[in-house]
């Protein structure tokens, strides 16, 4: 479904991506781990184009994303073109990103209101039925300032789910909450798992990765260092990198 | 010590600490606001001037134009402030060129000067038009009302726009990406996510700038717009009273401010969000 292919991207001296590739299936979940530095998180924003590539490219279903190719070239195409792509991408971000002007019913209603052009009713019922899956029933007028982390991630949730994407991308969901509100945002992950939507996790929580994951790539220095079955990589791994990291992590 | 003794001082009245600096800095205080007011009961004011003058027509029509002109001129600066922060925060370079040239003009040159221009715009341009459209006489055109909206209007977008985009810049990164994230183009992320944002936050600073508007509307006056100081101006011409007629004034420019004030603290309180 997701396939990248030689992905480079440089911030100044910094290389963050190195000729990655990667495919994920439909219905996969995918769980980047690696020290921080690593490109996980580059990779990630190069899937919906949030970052855009220095060399190669993404392809979701089949369709280039953020370029067009015009003969030898690849072409960057135009804001709205790249936009209507990112549709499909869901993305839940470290730092949550809800729109604080915006109640936690409007942060979930915009984009459906904005870019969908859904009906206010229809896009409101069916933020009401999100909030009630993420466990937030009758938080509707809550402005994000007056919710927890915790709450506050299960909101920016149910604000990529409702845009109906065909995946999701999580860029450290829970590394920026008191470790007691971790709890709450891995259920409804683990929950949205259970129903077979295809994520890509970028995370440090070991134990999700086990249980939940059915991949684990392992990322050092911009390049891709290890990759299996989650379960495998995360017990027995090969490369002295991953055995090096995952100690340190685990403690 | 013993605790009988810790007993009975924790039984004593707590009195107020001495504070001489107080009192001798309120008596000094005091002391120079009284000779300020003797110095005005007793010096050559007719205070009754002050008094049949406050609400003579030509004064209120005047009072009238200062305040529409600073509705005028702080909306036409508002808009044009954000589209020049808006382009100065662009990747295009011409954009964000261009919108330095302006605030580099606008800013580096006296309001006053720039108020003689629009003014004289004349003599530059007899006619101005638009092609195959027909053109009018440019005097008929710049009026006074018009000169000084341009003028006061272009000058204030020079410095609203630095405020607009220090309240863009404020606005942390991930909240427009969260917009292109659900699909918004970047001109909708900016326009339902950012600016909303960043407009609140300017709201203290432009606050202060829509204050001093209500009086930069006075150097007006020099290109014979009939604002408040122009109407007391053209009745102490005629009867000499002038410290009654600019009293008359100062009275009006602070009523209007004291107002302003109010409403800016009204609006700070209601927008703050309930946290």
């Amino acid at each position: 479904m997701i396939v990248a292919r030689g992905l480079s991207k440089r911030f100044g001296r910094i290389q963050a991506l190195e000729g990655v590739d990667l495919d994920i299936a439909a219905g996969e979940i995918v769980c980047l781990l690696g020290p921080s530095g690593s490109g996980k998180s580059t990779l990630l924003r190069c899937i919906n184009h949030l970052e855009r590539p220095d060399a190669g490219a993404v392809w979701i279903d089949g369709d280039l994303i953020g370029f067009t190719r015009e003969g030898d070239r690849l072409l960057e195409r135009d804001d709205r073109s790249i936009a209507r792509q990112r549709r499909r991408c869901g993305m839940v971000f470290q730092r949550f990103n809800l729109w604080p002007h915006l109640t936690a019913l409007q942060n979930i209603t915009e984009g459906p209101i904005r870019v969908l052009a859904t009906p206010r009713e229809t896009a409101e019922r069916e933020a009401r039925a999100l909030l009630a899956r993420v466990g937030l029933a009758g938080r509707e007028g809550a402005s994000p300032a007056q919710l927890s982390g915790g709450q506050q991630q299960r909101v920016a949730i149910a604000r990529a789910l409702a845009m109906n994407p065909d995946v999701l991308l999580f860029d450290e969901p829970t590394s920026a909450l008191d470790p007691e509100l971790v709890a709450e945002v891995l259920h409804v992950m683990r929950d949205l798992a259970a129903t077979g939507m295809t994520m890509v996790v970028v995370t440090h929580e070991l134990g999700f990765a086990r249980e939940v994951a059915h991949r684990a790539v392992f990322m050092d220095a911009g390049r891709i260092v290890e990759a299996g079955a989650a379960s495998d990589m995360l017990t027995h791994p090969t490369h002295p990198r991953t055995q090096a990291f995952i100690q340190a992590v685990m403690g | 010590m013993n605790p009988s003794d810790s007993l009975s001082v924790s039984g004593l009245r707590i009195a107020t600490r001495r504070r001489p600096g107080r009192w001798i800095g309120a008596a000094l205080a005091l002391l120079a606001l009284g000779f300020i007011i003797r110095g005005f009961a007793l010096g050559q004011i007719d205070w009754s001037i002050v008094g049949r003058f406050l609400t003579a027509p030509a004064i209120l029509a005047g009072l009238v134009n200062t305040v529409l002109m600073t509705i005028c001129a702080m909306a036409l600066g508002l808009s044009l402030g954000v589209m020049f922060a808006v382009m100065m925060l662009s990747p295009n370079p011409v954009l964000r060129v261009s919108a330095r040239l302006y605030i580099w003009f606008f800013r580096g040159t006296p309001l006053l000067l720039q108020l003689l221009l629009w003014f004289n715009l004349a003599l530059v341009f007899p006619r101005l038009g638009v092609p195959l459209l027909g053109s009018v006489r440019t005097v008929d055109v710049i009026t006074p009302f018009v000169a000084t909206l341009l003028g006061l209007g272009i000058n204030q977008a020079a410095y609203t726009a630095e405020v607009v985009r220090g309240g863009l810049l404020a606005i942390d990164r991930g909240q427009a990406e969260a917009a292109l994230a659900v699909g918004m183009t970047r001109f909708a992320a900016l326009r339902r996510i950012v600016l909303p944002q960043a407009l609140r936050l300017i709201i203290p600073p432009v606050g202060n700038e829509v204050i001093s508007m209500v009086k930069l509307t006075s150097v007006a006056s020099v290109i014979q717009f009939s604002e408040v100081l122009r109407g007391v101006q053209n009745i102490y011409y005629a009867n000499a009273r002038i410290i009654e007629l600019l009293i008359v004034a100062a009275i009006w420019y602070l009523a209007v401010v004291t107002l302003l004030t109010l409403g800016q603290t009204l609006l700070e309180r209601h927008l703050r969000p309930a946290a």
